[in-house]
Protein backbone atom coordinates (compact mmCIF):
# COMPACT_ATOMS: atom_id res chain seq x y z
CA UNK A 1 0.00 0.00 0.00
CA UNK A 2 1.44 3.35 -0.83
CA UNK A 3 1.09 5.43 1.66
CA UNK A 4 3.06 8.57 0.86
CA UNK A 5 0.39 10.92 -0.37
CA UNK A 6 -1.29 10.82 2.83
CA UNK A 7 -1.09 14.12 5.12
CA UNK A 8 -1.12 14.42 8.86
CA UNK A 9 -4.87 16.53 9.74
CA UNK A 10 -4.66 15.58 13.55
CA UNK A 11 -1.72 14.72 15.78
CA UNK A 12 -1.79 14.20 19.61
CA UNK A 13 1.02 13.17 21.87
CA UNK A 14 1.37 12.01 25.29
CA UNK A 15 4.12 10.37 27.70
CA UNK A 16 3.17 7.62 29.48
CA UNK A 17 5.28 6.10 32.52
CA UNK A 18 6.00 2.80 30.69
CA UNK A 19 8.19 0.55 28.55
CA UNK A 20 8.04 1.10 24.77
CA UNK A 21 7.15 -3.15 24.90
CA UNK A 22 3.89 -2.71 27.38
CA UNK A 23 2.53 0.65 25.05
CA UNK A 24 2.90 -1.23 22.26
CA UNK A 25 0.80 -4.45 23.86
CA UNK A 26 -1.59 -2.30 25.03
CA UNK A 27 -2.30 -1.06 21.69
CA UNK A 28 -2.54 -4.25 19.62
CA UNK A 29 -4.35 -6.00 22.00
CA UNK A 30 -7.74 -6.98 22.45
CA UNK A 31 -7.87 -7.92 25.62
CA UNK A 32 -6.40 -4.61 26.81
CA UNK A 33 -8.41 -2.31 24.07
CA UNK A 34 -11.46 -3.39 25.48
CA UNK A 35 -10.68 -1.47 28.86
CA UNK A 36 -9.18 1.75 27.43
CA UNK A 37 -11.03 2.30 23.84
CA UNK A 38 -14.42 2.20 25.07
CA UNK A 39 -14.82 -1.14 25.47
CA UNK A 40 -14.45 -1.78 21.81
CA UNK A 41 -11.77 -4.78 20.67
CA UNK A 42 -9.01 -4.13 18.55
CA UNK A 43 -7.66 -7.20 16.60
CA UNK A 44 -4.70 -7.23 14.68
CA UNK A 45 -2.39 -9.08 12.07
CA UNK A 46 1.15 -7.55 12.78
CA UNK A 47 2.63 -8.04 9.28
CA UNK A 48 2.40 -5.28 6.81
CA UNK A 49 -0.43 -6.12 4.52
CA UNK A 50 -2.24 -8.02 8.08
CA UNK A 51 -5.96 -7.18 8.64
CA UNK A 52 -6.49 -4.70 11.93
CA UNK A 53 -9.87 -4.86 12.87
CA UNK A 54 -11.91 -3.29 15.61
CA UNK A 55 -15.17 -5.03 16.84
CA UNK A 56 -18.03 -3.34 19.10
CA UNK A 57 -19.06 -4.98 22.78
CA UNK A 58 -21.65 -7.31 20.93
CA UNK A 59 -18.84 -8.21 18.66
CA UNK A 60 -19.65 -6.25 15.58
CA UNK A 61 -17.34 -5.07 13.04
CA UNK A 62 -17.06 -1.23 13.61
CA UNK A 63 -13.71 -0.23 12.28
CA UNK A 64 -11.17 -2.39 9.32
CA UNK A 65 -8.34 -1.61 7.97
CA UNK A 66 -5.15 -2.96 6.34
CA UNK A 67 -1.38 -2.93 8.55
CA UNK A 68 0.71 -0.49 6.18
CA UNK A 69 4.34 -0.53 8.15
CA UNK A 70 5.10 -2.56 11.12
CA UNK A 71 7.57 -2.13 13.28
CA UNK A 72 7.76 -3.65 16.84
CA UNK A 73 7.97 -1.54 19.84
CA UNK A 74 8.12 1.37 17.46
CA UNK A 75 6.14 2.23 14.71
CA UNK A 76 2.89 1.04 14.11
CA UNK A 77 0.46 2.27 11.05
CA UNK A 78 -2.81 0.91 9.50
CA UNK A 79 -5.76 2.20 7.67
CA UNK A 80 -8.98 2.82 9.99
CA UNK A 81 -12.25 2.94 8.41
CA UNK A 82 -14.96 3.09 10.00
CA UNK A 83 -17.73 1.01 8.59
CA UNK A 84 -20.10 3.29 7.52
CA UNK A 85 -21.96 3.08 4.16
CA UNK A 86 -20.62 6.07 1.83
CA UNK A 87 -18.32 7.05 4.06
CA UNK A 88 -14.63 6.03 2.62
CA UNK A 89 -16.34 6.51 -1.14
CA UNK A 90 -17.44 9.86 0.05
CA UNK A 91 -14.29 10.88 2.20
CA UNK A 92 -11.41 8.64 1.43
CA UNK A 93 -9.49 6.21 3.78
CA UNK A 94 -8.41 7.38 7.03
CA UNK A 95 -4.59 6.43 7.77
CA UNK A 96 -3.62 5.89 11.61
CA UNK A 97 -0.21 6.52 12.91
CA UNK A 98 1.43 5.17 16.68
CA UNK A 99 5.12 5.89 17.20
CA UNK A 100 6.85 4.56 20.11
CA UNK A 101 10.07 6.55 21.42
CA UNK A 102 11.90 6.40 25.10
CA UNK A 103 11.87 9.32 26.51
CA UNK A 104 13.84 9.38 29.87
CA UNK A 105 12.01 6.91 32.21
CA UNK A 106 9.06 7.38 29.73
CA UNK A 107 7.82 6.70 26.76
CA UNK A 108 6.44 8.94 24.12
CA UNK A 109 3.36 7.98 22.34
CA UNK A 110 2.70 10.13 18.74
CA UNK A 111 -1.10 8.72 17.12
CA UNK A 112 -0.87 10.61 13.96
CA UNK A 113 -4.06 10.63 11.67
CA UNK A 114 -3.40 11.49 8.21
CA UNK A 115 -5.77 11.61 4.70
CA UNK A 116 -5.29 11.40 1.29
CA UNK A 117 -7.40 14.69 1.04
CA UNK A 118 -7.93 17.77 2.92
CA UNK A 119 -10.74 17.49 5.12
CA UNK A 120 -12.85 20.33 6.87
CA UNK A 121 -12.98 20.90 10.77
CA UNK A 122 -16.13 18.81 11.29
CA UNK A 123 -15.44 16.06 9.77
CA UNK A 124 -12.12 15.71 12.00
CA UNK A 125 -13.93 16.61 15.00
CA UNK A 126 -14.89 13.38 15.64
CA UNK A 127 -11.41 12.13 15.80
CA UNK A 128 -9.94 14.89 17.55
CA UNK A 129 -12.60 14.13 20.37
CA UNK A 130 -12.38 10.40 20.53
CA UNK A 131 -8.40 10.21 20.89
CA UNK A 132 -7.30 12.19 24.01
CA UNK A 133 -10.41 10.01 25.81
CA UNK A 134 -9.12 6.92 24.45
CA UNK A 135 -5.11 7.84 25.11
CA UNK A 136 -5.43 9.45 28.15
CA UNK A 137 -7.51 6.26 29.57
CA UNK A 138 -4.56 3.95 28.06
CA UNK A 139 -2.19 6.18 30.21
CA UNK A 140 -4.27 5.59 33.22
CA UNK A 141 -4.26 1.89 32.43
CA UNK A 142 -0.85 1.24 32.21
CA UNK A 143 0.17 3.70 35.26
CA UNK A 144 -1.98 2.61 37.75
CA UNK A 145 -3.82 -0.31 36.60
CA UNK A 146 -7.27 0.98 36.11
CA UNK A 147 -8.50 2.55 32.73
CA UNK A 148 -10.99 6.00 33.26
CA UNK A 149 -14.21 5.93 32.65
CA UNK A 150 -14.71 8.31 30.00
CA UNK A 151 -18.57 8.47 29.32
CA UNK A 152 -18.33 10.52 25.81
CA UNK A 153 -21.79 11.54 24.01
CA UNK A 154 -21.87 11.00 20.01
CA UNK A 155 -19.54 13.25 18.67
CA UNK A 156 -22.31 15.56 17.18
CA UNK A 157 -20.80 18.11 15.00
CA UNK A 158 -19.03 15.07 13.40
CA UNK A 159 -22.35 13.12 12.87
CA UNK A 160 -24.26 16.18 11.45
CA UNK A 161 -21.18 17.10 8.95
CA UNK A 162 -21.49 13.66 7.67
CA UNK A 163 -25.02 13.57 7.43
CA UNK A 164 -25.25 16.90 5.29
CA UNK A 165 -22.65 15.00 2.85
CA UNK A 166 -25.51 11.85 2.60
CA UNK A 167 -23.41 9.57 4.81
CA UNK A 168 -25.51 7.51 6.88
CA UNK A 169 -24.60 6.90 10.43
CA UNK A 170 -26.12 4.65 13.27
CA UNK B 1 -8.69 33.40 8.09
CA UNK B 2 -8.90 31.70 11.85
CA UNK B 3 -5.62 32.61 14.01
CA UNK B 4 -3.40 29.74 14.21
CA UNK B 5 -4.10 28.14 17.78
CA UNK B 6 -2.70 24.70 19.92
CA UNK B 7 -5.09 22.64 21.34
CA UNK B 8 -4.62 19.46 23.84
CA UNK B 9 -6.56 17.99 25.86
CA UNK B 10 -7.09 15.60 28.56
CA UNK B 11 -8.84 13.46 31.37
CA UNK B 12 -7.44 13.45 34.10
CA UNK B 13 -9.06 11.46 37.51
CA UNK B 14 -8.77 14.43 40.14
CA UNK B 15 -11.13 17.11 41.10
CA UNK B 16 -11.29 20.30 39.77
CA UNK B 17 -9.87 21.91 42.87
CA UNK B 18 -7.01 19.53 42.98
CA UNK B 19 -6.33 20.15 39.34
CA UNK B 20 -6.59 23.97 39.96
CA UNK B 21 -4.22 23.84 43.29
CA UNK B 22 -1.82 21.66 40.45
CA UNK B 23 -1.80 24.60 37.90
CA UNK B 24 -1.55 27.52 40.23
CA UNK B 25 0.59 26.62 43.21
CA UNK B 26 4.45 26.96 42.50
CA UNK B 27 5.98 24.24 44.28
CA UNK B 28 3.19 21.71 42.59
CA UNK B 29 4.20 23.04 39.37
CA UNK B 30 7.81 22.61 39.79
CA UNK B 31 7.57 18.89 40.55
CA UNK B 32 6.24 18.21 37.25
CA UNK B 33 6.67 21.64 34.81
CA UNK B 34 10.49 20.91 33.94
CA UNK B 35 11.35 22.44 37.33
CA UNK B 36 9.43 25.70 36.85
CA UNK B 37 7.88 27.26 39.38
CA UNK B 38 5.14 29.40 38.45
CA UNK B 39 4.57 32.62 40.57
CA UNK B 40 1.29 34.94 40.82
CA UNK B 41 -1.18 36.14 43.09
CA UNK B 42 -3.46 35.45 40.14
CA UNK B 43 -6.00 38.57 40.06
CA UNK B 44 -6.84 39.53 37.05
CA UNK B 45 -4.28 41.91 35.53
CA UNK B 46 -1.36 40.74 38.18
CA UNK B 47 2.00 39.53 36.85
CA UNK B 48 2.89 35.98 36.22
CA UNK B 49 5.99 34.56 35.80
CA UNK B 50 7.75 31.72 35.30
CA UNK B 51 10.65 30.99 37.68
CA UNK B 52 13.00 28.50 37.39
CA UNK B 53 14.74 26.27 40.04
CA UNK B 54 18.06 28.69 39.92
CA UNK B 55 15.68 31.54 40.95
CA UNK B 56 15.98 33.58 37.36
CA UNK B 57 12.54 34.10 35.32
CA UNK B 58 12.41 32.09 31.90
CA UNK B 59 8.58 33.77 30.99
CA UNK B 60 6.83 36.36 32.04
CA UNK B 61 3.41 37.88 31.38
CA UNK B 62 -0.09 38.72 32.73
CA UNK B 63 -2.89 36.76 33.68
CA UNK B 64 -5.83 37.76 31.67
CA UNK B 65 -8.77 35.30 33.37
CA UNK B 66 -8.96 33.80 37.05
CA UNK B 67 -12.45 31.60 37.80
CA UNK B 68 -11.25 29.20 40.17
CA UNK B 69 -11.74 26.33 39.18
CA UNK B 70 -12.94 26.46 35.89
CA UNK B 71 -10.72 28.62 33.86
CA UNK B 72 -7.40 30.12 33.86
CA UNK B 73 -5.67 32.45 31.19
CA UNK B 74 -2.26 34.15 31.11
CA UNK B 75 0.07 35.65 28.69
CA UNK B 76 3.21 35.24 28.06
CA UNK B 77 6.70 36.38 26.32
CA UNK B 78 9.71 33.71 26.63
CA UNK B 79 12.74 35.91 27.71
CA UNK B 80 15.62 33.62 26.57
CA UNK B 81 16.86 34.77 22.87
CA UNK B 82 16.36 31.16 21.46
CA UNK B 83 12.60 30.39 22.01
CA UNK B 84 11.75 34.03 22.09
CA UNK B 85 7.66 34.00 20.83
CA UNK B 86 7.13 36.39 18.24
CA UNK B 87 4.47 38.18 20.39
CA UNK B 88 2.68 37.57 23.44
CA UNK B 89 0.90 33.58 24.00
CA UNK B 90 -2.17 33.70 25.31
CA UNK B 91 -2.48 30.21 26.97
CA UNK B 92 -6.35 29.16 28.40
CA UNK B 93 -6.90 26.29 31.10
CA UNK B 94 -10.74 25.14 31.25
CA UNK B 95 -11.26 22.63 33.47
CA UNK B 96 -14.77 20.95 33.22
CA UNK B 97 -16.01 17.77 35.49
CA UNK B 98 -16.65 14.77 33.68
CA UNK B 99 -18.17 11.92 35.80
CA UNK B 100 -15.28 10.95 38.02
CA UNK B 101 -12.82 12.64 36.33
CA UNK B 102 -11.91 16.55 35.12
CA UNK B 103 -11.61 16.99 31.06
CA UNK B 104 -8.65 20.18 30.94
CA UNK B 105 -8.71 21.55 27.51
CA UNK B 106 -5.08 23.98 27.32
CA UNK B 107 -5.89 26.29 24.30
CA UNK B 108 -2.71 28.46 23.11
CA UNK B 109 -2.92 31.32 20.67
CA UNK B 110 -0.16 33.72 20.02
CA UNK B 111 2.51 32.41 17.76
CA UNK B 112 3.33 32.43 13.88
CA UNK B 113 2.24 28.80 12.77
CA UNK B 114 5.58 26.81 11.61
CA UNK B 115 7.57 29.17 13.65
CA UNK B 116 10.05 28.38 16.20
CA UNK B 117 8.02 28.95 18.72
CA UNK B 118 5.36 26.85 18.16
CA UNK B 119 7.85 24.03 17.46
CA UNK B 120 8.61 24.19 21.00
CA UNK B 121 4.99 24.75 22.61
CA UNK B 122 3.82 21.43 20.63
CA UNK B 123 6.76 19.76 21.65
CA UNK B 124 6.47 21.09 25.22
CA UNK B 125 2.38 20.84 26.48
CA UNK B 126 2.10 17.33 25.94
CA UNK B 127 5.32 16.05 27.94
CA UNK B 128 4.08 18.84 30.65
CA UNK B 129 0.39 17.84 31.12
CA UNK B 130 1.19 14.06 30.96
CA UNK B 131 4.04 14.70 33.95
CA UNK B 132 0.99 16.51 35.43
CA UNK B 133 -1.83 13.76 35.09
CA UNK B 134 0.53 11.06 36.11
CA UNK B 135 1.39 13.22 39.53
CA UNK B 136 -2.37 13.96 40.27
CA UNK B 137 -3.18 10.06 39.52
CA UNK B 138 -0.33 8.47 41.06
CA UNK B 139 1.18 10.66 43.22
CA UNK B 140 4.65 10.80 41.25
CA UNK B 141 5.28 13.47 37.75
CA UNK B 142 7.02 11.63 34.88
CA UNK B 143 10.93 11.38 34.75
CA UNK B 144 11.30 13.22 30.88
CA UNK B 145 14.65 14.86 30.58
CA UNK B 146 14.35 17.97 28.54
CA UNK B 147 16.44 17.22 26.03
CA UNK B 148 13.69 13.87 24.85
CA UNK B 149 11.66 16.41 23.50
CA UNK B 150 14.19 17.49 20.58
CA UNK B 151 13.08 20.72 20.93
CA UNK B 152 16.00 21.67 17.99
CA UNK B 153 14.54 19.03 15.52
CA UNK B 154 11.49 20.99 13.52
Amino acid sequence: MNIDHFKPLTVYTIYIASTPEKVWEALTSAEFSRKYFFGNAVEIDLRVGGAYIVRTPDGSLHISGEVAECVPYRKLTFTFNVNWPDLIEKLGPTLVTYDIEPAGDAVRLTMTESHDRPLDDDILSGGRQGWPAILSSLKSLLETGEPLVVKMAPPARMLAALKKLGIKTP
Amino acid sequence: MSKPEFIYVTYIETTAEKLWHALTDGEFTARYWFGARLRSDWKVGSSFEMVRSDGTVSDAGKVVECDPPRRLAYTFINLSDKYKNEFPALATFVLEPYGKLVKLTLTQEGFVEGGKFYAGISKGWPAILSSLKSLLETGEPLQIPFEALKMEEA
